[in-house]
């Protein structure tokens, strides 16, 4: 067991007001700005990599050394998760999807033509 | 509220499910009092931070699901055997087959298996405890109240009926209103957080309390297993409590994720739950494989063949359930391309697991095979697992999935993997560390029996399904055709003949309790080959006096050449112990009462109790409690009293 430690953790309490901020900025700006919608998405990002940046420099010990060094393999392992639930989400979720269960790529298409052409399509898989 | 919006009504079987529980509930009362025992359910039980005892009332409760998870079974049989009788009605068996799923998979399969984890794991290392024995606590009890809540639903409120895979739009509040599918929501919920602070803490015990020269490959195969089950745990979870949140925000605040209305998107529910649930089904899948490796291994007396390649199998299984997910809706109707990569990836699982598999058998060859209850249940897993895995061949082919999707075909399928899988398992690995827990073993002739039973049940029972599939019968019906008449009269006669296996089991813990021999070797089936059959039956509550250096996989065997005992008088020293506190189960009460408040959208009560939960943090954040030390002398005492050694 380590010695108590007495100083008061400065960074951590700087990093939760940081985050709890962070996150009602968030809120406020999908909920109640009047910002168009691709503005909303792109601050939600940013807001989203500076959340990330206060975790891993107020809370994960990014920028120690030695015994208590930072997790970078816990660390690479989650990239690959969340690479993984992002990417395979648009992929699953948005490739092929049409309303005729046809092949991939005629859903911009409409109109009989285009379920014929997917119907064909659907045959040559 | 009226009180009977507030209680379920109009169903005689939910009327006796509530008469039992009241008379059980008064009979629990009635003795804790009358032996005076609320003492020491406070002191012993409900305050301990010990991981022994945790894992024990883990095992209990796992126990008490899986009689509840199997009388949900027995109904569903009964009234597909006779659908004439009207035993039970749509809603009502709608309602028994998600509490079932839900049950069996959460609050059955994952805390039995995470009980054995906490009890052996440690012992299988040289560590005296959990790396944090107060979170321990904090995961049984948020485990145990998360059960209790789901619990709940059947007598208040109404069960949740959607399934246990709780799909979108039908379980959301336009089709789904009332309480019932909140109680499915925040009951996972719950006990969630107790198993994703249960893998963080058992992966920082394995990596960084493990025995002096206990590198990692020469843990023992349970403890990789492991190890292995905690990293799918950490990377799965967040991800079902990011989907059960959505769901929760949508149904009581009205947002829009999963809904048919306002973009909302039902299909990502399926997407995000398989993304959780695939590698949840290699959580209750994995740690079963390091149990029956463990107990082959014992039992035909040779170091388990290949372990190097059984430590690479379980890592590449792990690494590969997390890129498999959409073989669980081939149908949704992701097009071609899609599917044909998922099938792929899915068809690739069945090499590393035909590894384990010729591994296993490649142990037993031309070995002396003790054939004890622990064994047998191994024994019989191999082949019957076998069965269920090329059928999950089978359906991982998407074109074929198409025919098989939703039929007894699946169900057949996922009942082979589970229970000669996890519920093996779980009985072998039980009455294997028996022992290590209670201090006596099981009365094997009994344990036997109930193996003969329930092995026989589970192939009545489940063999004619993949007939039924194949022949058209879907899952979740309440009612079949005169055709299918035969085939689910067998499977019925199978499943009361597991319930029977199931009593002679509970019979043999009683007798076994009352007339097996106590004071017992430390290793007590006498073929032990690692370190947690080193230590002293009973265990001390230090577990370890001293460690030997260990040398290799196998190290009782090593410790046994070499003489040695975990009792060495020269390298004695105080022991630093955690001390027991209420704190975690006043934390997860608090936790239960404002899910409960959540479930009835009582808000202001759900904010109070949130409250409380912030309150009982920060008492925690000031708790200075350094434990405290067990001295040499003491130490001595117990050891030679658990040796049985008078000498001096």
């Amino acid at each position: 067991m380590e010695k108590k430690q007495n100083k008061y953790p400065v960074n951590h309490i700087i990093g939760f007001a940081l985050s709890i901020t962070l996150t009602i900025v968030a809120a406020w700006t999908a909920l109640s700005s009047d910002l168009p919608v691709m503005w909303i998405i792109i601050a939600i990002m940013a807001l989203a990599v500076i959340q990330a940046g206060i975790q891993l420099f107020m809370f994960m010990h990014i920028t120690e050394r030695g015994a208590t060094h930072a997790p970078w393999n816990m660390m690479f392992h989650a990239f690959v998760i969340a690479a993984i639930v992002v990417a395979g989400s648009l992929f699953t979720m948005s490739f092929g999807f049409t309303h005729d269960h046809g092949g991939g790529d005629h859903h911009d298409e409409s109109g009989a033509e285009s379920h014929e052409e997917s119907h064909d399509d659907h045959e040559g898989h | 509220m009226q009180l009977d919006e507030f209680f379920v009504t109009g169903e005689p079987l939910i009327y006796a499910g509530m008469v039992s529980i009241v008379l059980v509930s008064a009979t629990v009362i009635f003795l804790l009092t009358y032996f005076k025992r609320w003492k020491w359910l406070w002191n012993e039980w409900l305050t301990t931070v010990d991981h022994k005892k945790i894992g024990i009332m883990y095992i209990l409760s796992a126990l008490a699901m899986l009689f509840r998870g199997g009388v949900d079974a027995l109904m569903m049989r009964t009234q597909l055997a006779f659908p004439d009788m009207n035993f039970l009605n749509s809603q009502h068996y709608n309602e028994v087959f998600t509490t079932h799923g839900t049950i069996m998979i959460i609050f059955m399969a994952m805390p039995f298996l995470i009980g054995l984890m906490n009890i052996i794991v440690p012992l299988q290392i040289g560590a005296r405890d959990f790396a944090f024995p107060f979170l321990n606590a904090v995961s049984f009890w948020s485990f145990f109240f998360g059960a209790l809540l789901f619990n709940l639903s059947f007598v208040i409120g109404g069960a949740p009926d959607a399934g246990w895979t709780n799909y979108a739009p039908l379980a959301g509040s336009e089709l789904s209103p009332g309480p019932g599918i909140n109680f499915y929501l925040l009951g996972l919920q719950l006990s969630g957080i107790g198993t994703l602070a249960t893998g963080i803490n058992l992966m920082v015990t394995i990596l960084r309390m493990r025995a002096p020269g206990m590198t990692l490959m020469k843990m023992p195969i349970f403890t990789w297993s492991t190890l292995i089950t905690t990293f799918i745990i950490i990377f799965a979870f967040p991800i079902l409590t990011i989907a059960l949140a959505l769901m929760t925000i949508d149904r009581i605040f009205g947002s829009h994720f999963f809904t048919l209305t306002g973009e909302g998107l039902p299909m990502m529910w399926a997407n995000l739950f398989w993304m959780w649930g695939h590698p949840e089904v290699y959580i209750v899948i994995l740690p079963a494989f390091g149990i029956f490796s463990e107990v082959i291994a014992s039992f035909a007396q040779k170091q388990i063949f290949g372990y190097k390649a059984m430590v690479g199998a379980i890592v590449i299984i792990a690494g590969l359930s997390f890129v498999v997910w959409v073989h669980h809706f081939f149908t949704m109707g992701a097009g071609a391309f899609v599917n044909s990569v998922f099938s792929i990836t899915t068809m690739m699982i069945a090499i590393p697991t035909g590894v384990k598999i010729f591994n296993w058998l490649a142990t037993l060859y031309k070995s002396k095979i003790i054939f004890s209850a622990p064994m047998l249940w191994s024994l019989a897993f191999i082949p019957s697992f076998t069965i269920g895995g090329v059928t999950g061949v089978m359906l991982g082919m998407a074109a074929a999935d198409y025919q098989y999707h939703n039929t007894y075909f699946l169900v057949s399928h996922f009942h082979y993997v589970l229970i000669p899988g996890t519920v093996f398992a779980c009985f072998a690995g039980l009455i294997f560390w028996y022992p290590k827990m209670f201090g006596h073993k099981l009365n094997e002739r009994i344990g036997k029996w109930a193996f003969w039973l329930f092995l026989i049940g589970f192939h009545l029972c489940f063999f004619p399904q993949y007939f039924l599939g194949l022949d058209g019968m879907a899952r979740r019906i309440f009612t079949v055709g005169p055709e299918w008449f035969t085939l689910n009269f067998v499977s019925t006669m199978g499943a009361f003949l597991m319930g029977l296996g199931f009593i002679v089991f509970v019979h043999c813990v009683i007798y076994s309790f009352r007339f097996s021999p106590r004071n017992i070797e430390g290793d007590s089936w006498g073929y032990g080959r690692t370190l947690e059959w080193a230590t002293p039956t009973p265990i001390p509550k230090y577990n370890f006096a001293t460690l030997p250096e260990i040398e290799s996989h196998d190290a009782l065997i090593d410790m046994k050449e070499k003489g040695q005992t975990t009792f060495d008088r020269d390298k004695l020293e105080p022991i630093h112990m955690p001390s027991y506190t209420g704190q975690p189960f006043i934390m997860a009460a608090i936790m239960f009462f404002a899910s409960f408040a959540l479930v009835f959208e009582w808000i202001t009560l759900a904010v109070i109790g949130l409250a409380g939960i912030i309150v009982m943090m920060i008492i925690r954040s000031f708790d200075y409690d350094e434990g405290y030390h067990i001295e040499v002398d003491e130490v001595i005492e117990t050891e030679k009293k658990a040796r049985g050694m008078t000498d001096e």
